[in-house]
């Protein structure tokens, strides 16, 4: 798509500013009125727009309760260990930028965002120093890839899988005492965009194992496999998440034993992992289909066995062919956790119900629903801006 | 040689074909065991809270109301026809969506082609706009940030073709039926099948002869034609129309939509309308720039050169995703229940906070999805084979 667009027609005539404007303007009278009438919609959509942001709309709803739409009800005395982890990940970031992008304006936009977002916003002071923090975190990580990129590789890798249980541990804490940095903080506390970051996250790495395990199944030569998978995914496909998240939260509790609980928040992560396995597989599906079949046969000349072969013939290259696939999936698992506020979770769509329900910011939807919509749609762009920038570097798709 | 080998088989623990068998049994016995571990734990928990499944208690009396009703539905209705009344409330919802997110996407499609930089940049900036938000954020913002937001009744916005926009709805004209309409929909049933009898030979003609006679423009204008005539031939005017007013403090008269349903409905066609366009666009730069310039070259004008060449390869590359899109707005009117408008899902999760019955009624709206879902994929494969015929 982006190919296409960077093509350059070849020149044939010398462009002037009033022959671009004749040929994409006024070509013919039709077009004149479109040019007019768009010109018109532009205009009054973004003054329209100007004028409610500047003068009508009360950001001090949004100013006031930045934390509550950022963390929820997380308790203050733990936040420091949100920050902790937020540097482990900018550390690994500034890390890998320096190892595998090195010259990227990229990586610079990447390490230098939460600087800007501290010097653009108003964080409370510590909120701002941490961030500050972390690009300078994130630059000292950059700087020590690009200078020991060989023997920081390893420790990269090890350090991106384990970022995962690290963040969950630290988000949890593990104190069991009731005060102090290390205390546990219950899942009921978690809310708002941090909420809505975990949920994506661990959906996400959860879902695409089952999903790869589901797609193999379906192309399986076993037809009792084939048909459960098969089964599987087209009764999840052909059902509204709703009513799994629905499912998750009334019938799971149902299907454990007497005693064993499980608590909300965890109910609604299995929810949407066995929501988008189902998806995920018919992504995976997609790549597999598209690998010749000499590829299985000369594995099999070569002696692999029928695992050996998915493993590191077979799935790797149907992997790499759907990663744009996968990473357009993994943006709508993202816009789709917004869900779980309908079963009354507080992720930052929930939380904001709460943020309009003070009496001192009433009727002010417009303004929290602008912020909301904003943050999915930043997050859900960069995701994918990212990700093109990275499959044009890696030439993803292209061999 | 074949009956000698045959005595030295491999041992049946290392028969592919054995091992094949018995590893789909494991599998089988697994599942089982599974499943019936949840379904004993199930039934043990829902008889600590005495219950047990059954779906008797549908037929019991609702006793609350629906705001939102295609047909006459009240308190002392039962359950089931609570039921009826939100699976048609979801039909209505994905009706209406489909169609006019259709109109929508192939506008905003074609746009996004078009030489015209300043459309062009348009389409493409609402697209990159929808596909990036989470619906259920726009579908709140669009009932509380612009329908809930709109002037009282009394100082309602009025548009140009008597449109009241309050926040208590929009009001629109509507028809109501005279003493004639029977007649008037006898003559619209004429007009249906004239309509299909011109569509048959039509096509017919064009099978016969190989020339591409305007089918569906011709098909359209034959049904229009009867109505029209109808309409001005009776006595009466078969639809009297009746225009929405202001009256105390509510909007009465012509056809009110209510905010609910409004939100929903232009939010699922505003958000859906820019995955189609992409559809559409995709489908349309599918048809390789050589057809169009064979097409000009044979002497077919644009709107020819769209219509024979371009169209018919384009949808080929169409349909299936666009099923898939239709699939996902149906999937996605249950959303509603974020908007508060009462459609099946809305409905059933009332009928379980009133009863309890949370397995069956997750059972019955799940089942109901599916067939949804079935049924939409079963026309649009019927469809999508019919065009592919086209092909050799």
């Amino acid at each position: 798509m982006a190919n296409i667009d960077n093509v350059l027609p070849p020149l044939t005539e010398r462009s002037t500013i009033l022959r671009w404007l004749r040929k994409n303007l006024f070509g013919s009278w039709l077009d004149s009125l479109l040019t007019v009438v768009g010109l018109l919609i532009v205009y009054w959509a973004v003054k329209g727009f100007l004028t409610w942001a500047f003068t009508v709309a009360e950001w001090r709803v949004i100013s006031a309760n930045l934390r509550l739409l950022m963390i929820g009800q997380y308790p203050i005395e733990q936040v420091g260990r949100l920050w902790l982890w937020l540097a482990f990940l900018a550390f690994l970031a500034g890390n890998s930028f320096g190892i595998w992008a090195r010259r990227s304006w990229l990586a610079v936009g990447v390490l230098a965002l939460p600087a800007v977002l501290a010097l653009v916003f108003p964080f409370e002071g510590s909120a701002r120093n941490w961030l500050l923090a972390l690009t300078v975190i994130g630059a000292a990580g950059w700087l020590g890839g690009w200078t020991k990129p060989e023997v920081l590789k390893r420790s990269v890798i090890v350090g991106w899988v384990i970022a995962l249980p690290v963040i969950i541990l630290l988000t949890h804490g593990f104190s069991e005492s009731t005060t102090g940095f290390w205390t546990v903080a219950r899942t009921n506390l978690w809310g708002g965009l941090l909420l809505t970051f975990l949920l994506t996250v661990v959906a996400i790495l959860f879902s695409f194992p089952l999903g790869v395990l589901l797609a193999l199944g379906r192309r399986s030569e076993l037809p009792v496999v084939r048909w459960f998978s098969v089964l599987y995914i087209e009764l999840v496909r052909g059902v509204p998440l709703i009513t799994i998240l629905f499912m998750a939260q009334l019938m799971l509790p149902l299907f454990l034993p007497q005693g064993m609980t499980i608590d909300r928040v965890l109910r609604a992560m299995v929810g949407i992992t066995l929501f988008s396995a189902a998806y995920l597989a018919e992504n995976v599906r997609g790549g597999l289909q598209a690998i010749p079949k000499g590829q299985y046969e000369a594995a099999q000349a070569l002696g692999l066995s029928g695992a050996q072969t998915m493993i590191f013939i077979i799935l790797p290259q149907a992997l790499r062919l759907v990663i744009p696939i996968l990473v357009g999936q993994f943006i709508a698992v993202f816009k789709d956790t917004a869900l779980v506020a309908i079963v009354g979770l507080l992720d930052l769509v929930g939380i904001a119900k709460t943020v309009l329900a003070q009496p001192e910011f009433l009727g002010l939807q417009r303004e929290v629903y602008v912020f909301v919509s904003l943050v999915y749609w930043v997050l859900s762009y960069g995701m994918s801006y990212l990700s093109q920038r990275l499959e044009e570097r890696l030439g993803v798709g292209k061999r | 040689m074949q009956r000698e080998t045959s005595q030295t088989t491999i041992p049946f623990w290392r028969d592919e074909r054995v091992l094949k068998v018995l590893g789909q049994i494991a599998f089988v016995v697994l599942v089982f065991i599974f499943f019936s571990f949840i379904f004993q734990n199930m039934k043990a928990g829902l008889a600590k809270q005495g219950i047990t499944l059954s779906l008797n208690f549908i037929r019991g009396v609702s006793g609350f109301d629906i705001a939102e009703t295609l047909f006459p539905y009240d308190r002392s209705s039962t359950y089931l026809q609570a039921y009826q009344i939100g699976l048609l409330n979801t039909l209505l919802v994905s009706v209406v969506g489909i169609f006019f997110a259709t109109i929508l996407g192939v506008i905003l499609g074609v746009a996004r082609l078009s030489t015209n930089f300043i459309i062009n940049r348009l389409a493409a900036f609402y697209l990159e706009l929808i596909r990036n938000l989470s619906l259920l954020v726009f579908l709140i913002f669009w009932y509380l940030g612009v329908f809930l937001k709109l002037p009282k009744v009394k100082e309602a916005i009025i548009w140009p073709g008597d449109i009241f926009l309050s926040n208590r709805g929009v009001g629109i004209p509507w028809g109501i039926p005279t003493a004639s309409f029977p007649t008037f929909r006898l003559i619209l049933l004429f007009g249906f099948f004239l309509a299909l009898a011109v569509f048959f030979s039509l096509r017919a003609y064009s099978q016969r002869t190989g020339r591409a006679p305007l089918t569906l423009l011709w098909t359209f204008l034959t049904f229009v034609v009867v109505a029209l005539l109808g309409w001005v031939i009776l006595p009466e005017k078969p639809l009297m129309i009746d225009l929405p007013r202001v009256e105390g403090l509510r909007l009465t008269g012509g056809k009110i939509l209510t905010p609910e349903f409004m939100a929903l409905t232009s939010g699922l066609t505003l958000y859906t309308a820019a995955f189609i366009g992409e559809v559409v666009r995709a489908g349309i730069q599918s048809v390789s720039k050589g057809q169009v310039e064979a097409a000009r070259a044979l002497g077919l004008n644009g709107f020819q050169t769209l219509r024979l060449v371009v169209f018919p390869q384009a949808l080929r590359v169409i349909v299936p995703p666009l099923t898939s899109q239709y699939l996902n707005l149906i999937k996605n009117s249950s959303l509603a229940i974020s908007v508060g408008y009462p459609d099946v899902f809305y409905v059933s999760n009332t009928i379980q906070n009133q009863t309890g019955r949370a397995v069956e009624m997750i059972g019955m709206v799940m089942l109901t999805y599916l067939a949804f879902s079935l049924i939409t994929s079963l026309l649009m494969n019927w469809y999508n084979k019919k065009i592919r015929l086209v092909e050799r």
